[in-house]
């Protein structure tokens, strides 16, 4: 009976050992693939564990975290979330991030390793610091002036400083409340299904990531092209073009909505929008002379990030010359968004310099020292040369002054500007987008402080007020002023 | 000093756990402490005074799985808080130190329950049957629902039939082990008349506990009932045709019985569920719970095996073993139990009486395979069946069950490693 026991003994050991091994073999082998297991609620509910870091417009946030009391406990709020939706995005427990949220997640979820100096014993004791805040470069004067100036109609705003890229305004119209997507449950889900089936896309960041063709807000690269390639020398020269100008190689022929364009020198020409000479321009430059200045002027570029990604603005680079002419004036397939549109502005008031546009100027720990700066020393390069700069800033003043973009001025300061109205749509049925893009310089400052793109989709009401002039310079007008109000 | 470490330890994860998950020590700490030293005291001096032989590792293991237990529980309770069972846990836990002290002092001799086997097997059976006639729960006849009381007679039959199948075969183990027809080599056919009444007991138990659909506890009946024939009889062939009938049955009633058949589904593909888009059953969240503890673990009350549900604090309670202390924290736990069951295999070495040693083996074994068995099961080794963590887990009738088997553990190794004037020292300890 002894050595039967013993058996038995042995046996038992047996099962220890093999409940032993398999532990070691979940908890250790397979501890990986548990872990990254889309089931496995553990990574959502330690990431909402914590109030997330904030998101900061001058100093101020303008999120927030709230205690659900859920098995996701910490869920988003937004102050002003319409306001600031386009810059901020939303994080949601359901439908993740999007915009700001996403691009810093790391750093407001507290996963940085920026954020410890000591990253490995946090991973040791399996903790995690505090969500950093992320300090935005927008000044809430200005954000509040596109949004108010656009009344809710479908347009976006962005405003730049010039010099040094930092986005003071990214406005997109309308907006919606990014809180309803914070949590989980069926308001959550009702709530994103019906910002998706709006018909107005409240959720489409316009400023970002919707591209229009930029009509003759173009004419300003068409004109840069021109002069530094040397195509045009004298800006005052007539340009002997005539009026309508038939498109090369067709017999279509190219009107103007303005007058007095025959045989109008390139200044005239962008201070009363003659698409006959500006698309002339553009074939005698030709087409690698305009896609490099496109190219230069931040177009066909798919890798903006401002730290969240833009979409790529568009400039084609194998058309005939008539496709030629008609995207020298910002039609056939040129494409840009606003910020985009906003950067040409910057290159014009900066000297040349395009600014590469970004809007977080400080990252911190939740204590608020400083773990990061945004911004890239030099820009994104040059777009052209200084002296054509200082032309441009000239036609583009000329236009505001006695053109079409009179609109756009206001006391004391210096407005430079140029208005577009772009047709779209089959057979350009639609109604035409209200472009407008310039600058501003306080009449007691050296340097333009603001360049600003303003475009609006739906212009209501009469169809002669949609124009740049109309629907978009007022609105430029307003935030330049907020922008030149609020200082540098 | 052990008994004093264990409860100290289970104080500390008391402590810890109303501190990692409230920032205070919960509330009531003092009085819980003195209670649980109280317990430990009272439960020491019964043994110290009436089984002063018995082995000093028996009671302090017991203590501390069943103060972890209350921790994990504890642990639990917080993230439920419309469902509490630590105080009722608690409740229970005292009522088995009673009855453990209350044994020990009356209990003096083992080989008394020898007299008492048909009494024994009787009340077993009776345990068992009064189940069906209460309603369900959770599809499983087995508990008694009485003044907002619920009991699993079932977990007392455990000690009840065991202690009937070693007095049973200490009293035929001649003839079981030397008569019968001879079938071929050493394989001989039981004698019908000794067998008869062990086998009909059996048959009726699992036939019982198929009906009340409790799986686990009908697979623990059968690997102690082929165990203690195997030592009762030495007979290697009875182990093959255990296993061999076990196999069978395992596998008719894993593709008939639709609920077991589930089981080994999910067993099998764990994760199947997710992929199906149905969200992960429990046995996925056992394994993403042991996953997430890694090495060292979570912590205690850091980590979220709550995400089980149901059962998280019975059948379950390992994965919150495994999460939050990890498999340092797991591989401690079990070789606990191990050390628990080799002490009470040792007791079975030494003792000289058949009953005993067979009780002792029995008891051992009982340990053992609910340990296999549910630990093996929410880790996927296994499929599972529904067994309590002898201890560990919640239900009341099981910690006040595993506390009788300690109790009759005590007495066995008390009796075993006595001095006997007359013959010596022989067992050795």
């Amino acid at each position: 009976m002894i050595r039967h026991i013993r058996w038995c003994a042995w046996f038992c050991a047996l099962l220890l050992a093999a409940l032993l091994v398999n532990a070691a073999r979940v908890q250790v082998w397979e501890a990986a693939a548990y872990r990254d297991n889309p089931a496995n609620k553990r990574a959502a509910v330690e990431r909402w564990a914590r109030p997330r870091g904030d998101i900061l417009v001058e100093g101020r946030p303008v999120t927030g975290s709230r205690d659900s009391r859920q098995l996701l406990r910490w869920e988003r709020t937004y102050a002003d979330g319409p306001l600031y939706a386009p810059v901020t995005g939303f994080a949601s427990q359901t439908y993740g991030t999007s915009l700001l949220e996403r691009a810093e997640d790391a750093l407001l979820a507290g996963t940085d390793p920026g954020l410890t100096a000591f990253p490995v014993w946090y991973d040791l004791a399996r903790g995690r610091p505090d969500g950093g805040n992320a300090e935005t470069t927008l000044v809430a004067a200005v954000q509040q002036a596109g949004y108010t100036a656009l009344e809710g109609k479908r347009g976006a705003v962005a405003a730049l400083e010039p010099l040094t890229g930092r986005i003071l305004a990214l406005v997109s119209s309308p907006s919606y409340d990014p809180g309803e997507l914070s949590g989980t449950g069926t308001a959550v889900t009702a709530a994103w299904t019906r910002l998706n089936e709006d018909p107005a896309r409240p959720m489409l960041n316009r400023a970002l990531h919707e591209t229009y063709p930029p009509g003759s807000t173009f004419k300003v690269v068409t004109a840069a092209a021109a002069l530094d390639a040397g195509v045009v020398t004298d800006v005052d020269a007539p340009t002997r073009t005539p009026d309508p100008y038939p498109l090369p190689g067709t017999r279509t022929l190219l009107p103007n909505a303005a007058s007095g364009c025959e045989d109008a020198s390139m200044a005239d020409a962008v201070r009363w929008s003659c698409n006959t000479v500006m698309a002339r321009i553009g074939v005698r430059v030709g087409l690698r002379g305009m896609a490099e200045a496109a190219r230069r002027f931040g177009f066909n570029d798919a890798g903006l990030r401002v730290p969240a990604w833009v979409s790529r603005s568009n400039f084609d680079t194998d058309m005939s010359p008539d496709q030629l002419a008609l995207s020298a004036i910002g039609q056939f397939n040129t494409k840009a968004t606003p910020l985009q549109m906003a950067r040409v502005a910057a290159a014009v008031a900066s000297g040349g310099e395009l600014p590469a546009p970004y809007l977080v100027e400080r990252a911190t720990r939740a204590d608020g020292t400083q773990i990061r700066t945004g911004g890239r020393s030099g820009g994104s390069g040059r777009a052209m040369t200084p002296s054509t700069a200082l032309r441009l800033q000239e036609l583009m003043v000329g236009a505001v002054e006695d053109g079409t973009a009179r609109n756009a001025a206001f006391a004391g300061a210096v407005v430079g500007g140029k208005t577009g109205t772009a047709q779209h749509g089959v057979g350009n049925a639609g109604t035409p987008y209200a472009w407008f893009i310039g600058w501003a310089k306080a009449e007691d400052e050296p340097l333009p402080g603001v360049a600003v793109a303003v475009v609006v989709e739906d212009a209501s009401g009469d169809r002669g007020d949609i124009s740049g002039n109309g629907a978009a310079a007022p609105i430029a007008r307003a935030v330049m002023e907020a922008a030149l109000r609020a200082g540098p | 000093m052990l008994l004093a470490g264990a409860v100290a330890i289970s104080v500390l994860g008391h402590l810890h756990v109303g501190f990692a998950l409230t920032g205070a020590p919960p509330r009531g700490a003092d009085r819980y402490a003195a209670g649980l030293a109280c317990a430990a005291l009272l439960a020491h001096l019964a043994v110290r005074f009436r089984a002063p032989y018995a082995d000093p590792l028996l009671l302090p293991i017991a203590f501390l799985l069943n103060g972890l237990g209350l921790v994990l529980i504890q642990r639990l309770d917080a993230t439920t808080p419309h469902h509490l069972a630590a105080a009722d846990q608690l409740r229970w836990s005292g009522l088995g130190v009673a009855l453990f002290v209350v044994a020990a002092a009356v209990l003096r001799d083992h080989r008394a329950l020898q007299r008492y086997a048909y009494l024994a097997v009787a009340a077993g059976l009776v345990l068992m049957l009064v189940p069906v006639f209460f309603p369900p729960v959770n599809g499983a006849h087995i508990w008694i629902r009485f003044a907002g009381l619920s009991f699993q007679p079932g977990e007392f039959a455990k000690i009840l039939l065991a202690v009937f199948f070693a007095a049973y075969l200490a009293a035929n183990r001649t003839a079981l082990a030397l008569t019968g027809r001879r079938l071929f080599w050493r394989l001989r056919l039981l004698p019908g008349r000794v067998l008869g009444p062990v086998l009909a007991i059996w048959l009726l138990s699992v036939g019982m506990l198929v009906l009340e659909r409790d799986l686990g506890t009908s697979l623990l009946f059968f690997g102690l009932f082929v165990i203690m024939l195997f030592t009762a009889t030495g007979r290697t062939g009875w182990i093959a045709i255990g296993l061999a009938l076990a196999a069978l049955g395992a596998y008719a009633v894993g593709t008939l019985e639709p609920h077991v058949h589930s089981r080994v589904e999910d067993w099998l593909h764990p994760l199947a569920s997710i992929e199906r888009g149905e969200g992960p059953g429990q046995l996925a969240q056992s394994l993403f719970a042991f996953g997430a503890g890694g090495l060292l673990g979570a912590g205690l009350g850091h980590g979220q095996s709550f995400l089980i549900g149901f059962a998280a604090k019975s059948d379950f309670i390992l994965a919150t073993a495994g999460e939050e202390l990890g498999l340092a924290g797991l591989t401690a736990i079990l070789l606990l139990y191990g050390i628990l069951v080799h002490r009470g295999f040792r007791a079975g070495l030494a003792l000289r009486d058949p009953f005993g040693r067979l009780l002792a083996t029995g008891l051992a074994s009982i340990i053992a395979l609910q340990v296999f068995g549910i630990a093996g099961g929410v880790t996927g080794l296994i499929p599972l069946t529904g067994m309590a963590m002898p201890f560990l887990a919640q239900g009341g009738s099981s910690v006040v069950t595993n506390w009788i088997i300690v109790a009759l553990l005590v007495r066995l190794s008390d009796c075993a490693r006595r001095p006997l004037p007359d013959e010596g020292a022989e067992g050795r300890g």
